[in-house]
């Protein structure tokens, strides 16, 4: 079975946010593979454990997310492919998803994983426009993954509860922790990852222009959120401080 | 002619989601300043009740799909049949909530026609020019970015919490669309849902959670914080330290890998702050922090903070909330 999985690189949830003329500052930040990703990486290399074939993970992005996609290879997936190209910038979902589609079509997939989200700009869109580019089914926030044949049964966490869908594959899934514990990347791994193929690719290589992929939003205006400060602080005795902490909830916060 | 602004209206078993009449409300006062119609849309299996629903909240005209394909959500099913009704009818803006079926539901539909959207907004206003602007916090909540649609129609999945629910009684027009729905997207059958029952609000929803982390010291414990939560009404949350022990249930996890939060009032007991943390919550209106460390991270950004034992702390708070009535 082979599996596409799309990763895309992310600031370190630690990351402090810095923007330089109006542009987020990514100078000094350490980037990783979006959480999320990991876990669909790993539940690609479960899969390929037991039913053979090869993962290949793709991304769109710049020269560093080489390094996330040996990451990856290090794991244990088996190709690369990163579309990189110097046109693209303030790309929007639809264009990645677009530009993704593009990428995987060239590629021989049973199935395609990816994250529910990714942890930088938090839209949740990428792997389902991928999904209806692709004309492929698609499950989000999936928990639990079985595979018998074509037939993939799938749990899924919706508000209050959790869900099984049945559906045939190809398909896209994306992946919602407590899917499974991403293992890390052994010295051997490491190693032979050195030596798998990374593919770079362009635009004009996938048969497309920056024209064909411009954005449907407008670019992004930045700012910082005003910090929250350090409030009020309850005196005097536990009970004491209860009451008044009850007391202000009520009279000056109104929210109980 | 207008073309209006639509609201996706999301309902479980029948029941009608408190985002989407936050949407309602807010969207009205944008219908009122536009004289754009305000269209709640509903689809499932007999939903032709929740018409008289949305009727308390404003809305012009009530267009209802009802068919047995919609009893369950589908992505699939649920995009055909609001992809054919968008393009007939053609509205302004499509608004839905950032919940699990709108995160779903709405990039895949923004993709069938072929436009941009915006996730899980905090901010949304009317401008003469591009009609919505909205505002998204993005970095989990360490920055904002301000986004608006080159294409309509404009789409946008709005984050509970963030608007009011405003009454307002109208009489709208009540349209009955068919759903027609492509073989081809019925491709994911749905097998069984299970809904874990509880008395206690959706955590996404809350107006008031009251959170546990590493200091709660084990699972038994959580119950010092149910307690609490039933006086006030409240939602349990939980830190990942928590989930991660195996105390409680990943499904309370509240931050960067957990759920995004948004409540009136959100109390942390025992939980330091962390950034991945804060992801999750601080966009919370009114933050309360209980924790032994003066110098834990969530005092630097609690409203109000008692720096004390939970197992004391908790329990008093709790009588007194029992109190106030
Ligand atoms: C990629 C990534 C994603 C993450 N995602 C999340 C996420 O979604 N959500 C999340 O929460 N974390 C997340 N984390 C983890 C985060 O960094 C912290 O480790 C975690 O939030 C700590 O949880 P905590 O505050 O409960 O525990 P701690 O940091 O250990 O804090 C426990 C606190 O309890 C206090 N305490 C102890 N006993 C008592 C008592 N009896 N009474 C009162 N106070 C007491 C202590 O003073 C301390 O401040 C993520 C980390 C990474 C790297
Ligand atoms: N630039 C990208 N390259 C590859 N995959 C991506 C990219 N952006 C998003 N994705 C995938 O889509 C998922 C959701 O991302 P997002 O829609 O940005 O929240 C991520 O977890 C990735 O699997």
């Amino acid at each position: 079975m082979n599996i596409v999985v799309s990763l895309k690189q992310t600031f370190d949830t630690e990351a402090k946010i810095v923007l330089t003329g109006g542009k987020i500052d990514a100078t000094g930040v350490n980037v990783v593979i979006n959480p999320y990703d990991e876990f669909a990486i790993e539940e690609a290399l479960k899969l390929k454990e037991k039913f053979g074939g090869e993962v290949t993970v793709v991304s769109v992005g710049g020269d560093k997310v080489e390094a996330s996609i040996r990451t990856a290879l290090a794991m244990g997936c088996d190709q690369g492919v990163l579309v990189n190209d110097p046109t693209l910038e303030n790309v929007d979902e639809w264009a990645v998803a677009e530009i993704l589609a593009k990428a995987v079509a060239q590629i021989p997939y049973d199935l395609i994983l990816a994250g529910r989200i990714a942890v930088d700009d938090g839209s949740s869109q990428v792997a389902v426009r991928l999904a209806d580019s692709l004309n492929l089914p698609s499950v989000s926030s999936i928990l639990k993954l079985d595979i018998e044949g074509d037939k993939a049964t799938v749990v899924r966490e919706i508000d209050g509860g959790t869900e099984t869908l049945e559906l045939s594959i190809p398909a896209v899934l994306t992946a919602q922790k407590g899917l499974n514990e991403p293992r890390y990347p052994s010295m051997m791994g490491i190693m032979k990852a050195k030596k798998k193929e990374l593919k770079v690719l362009t635009l004009a290589d996938l048969g497309i222009s920056a024209a064909d992929v411009a954005s449907k939003m407008s670019a992004p205006k930045f700012s910082l959120p005003t910090p929250r400060t350090a409030g009020k602080k309850m005196s005097g005795e536990p009970a004491e401080q209860a009451a008044e902490l009850a007391k202000l909830l009520r009279e000056e916060a109104k929210v109980i | 002619m207008a073309k209006g602004i639509w609201i996706i209206v999301e309902q479980t078993k029948l029941e009608i989601r408190k985002v989407s009449l936050e949407l309602l409300s807010q969207a009205r006062t944008i219908a009122d300043k536009t004289g754009e119609p305000l269209v709640a849309v509903i689809l499932g299996k007999g939903i032709a009740d929740l018409a008289k629903t949305v009727a308390e909240y404003g809305a012009d005209k009530v267009i209802l799909v009802d068919d047995d394909k919609l009893a369950d959500y589908t992505t699939g099913a649920y995009t055909s049949a609001l992809n054919k009704i968008i393009r007939k009818e053609e509205p302004q803006a499509v608004l839905l909530g950032n919940t699990a079926i709108g995160k779903d539901l709405a990039p895949r539909l923004a993709h069938r026609l072929g436009v941009g959207m915006a996730s899980d907004c905090t901010g949304m206003e009317y401008d003469e020019a591009n009609f919505l602007t909205f505002k998204r916090p993005i970095y989990g909540g360490k920055a904002f970015a301000e986004v608006t649609a080159n294409a309509r129609p404009i789409l946008a999945t709005i984050r509970p919490n963030t608007f009011p629910v405003v009454a307002k009684a109208s009489q709208p027009e009540v349209v009955n669309e068919t759903a027609e729905i492509d073989a081809a997207d019925l491709r994911a059958i749905v097998k069984e849902i299970a809904l874990v029952a509880s008395a206690r609000p959706e955590l996404i929803e809350a107006n008031v959670i009251i959170s546990g982390g590493r200091g709660m010291k084990g699972p038994e414990n959580y119950v010092i914080l149910e307690a609490c939560a039933d006086v006030i009404g409240a939602a349990v949350g939980a830190s990942r330290a928590a989930v991660d022990a195996g105390w409680i249930e990943q499904k309370f996890q509240v931050g960067q890998t957990g759920k995004t939060v948004s409540p009136t009032l959100y109390i942390a007991c025992g939980i330091s702050g962390a950034i991945q943390h804060l992801a999750g919550m601080g966009s919370s209106k009114v933050i309360v922090a209980i924790n032994k460390d003066p110098e834990a991270n969530i005092f630097t950004l609690a409203d109000y903070g008692i720096v004390g034992d939970l197992f004391e702390i908790v329990p008093l708070l709790t009588e007194e909330f029992k109190k106030l009535g």
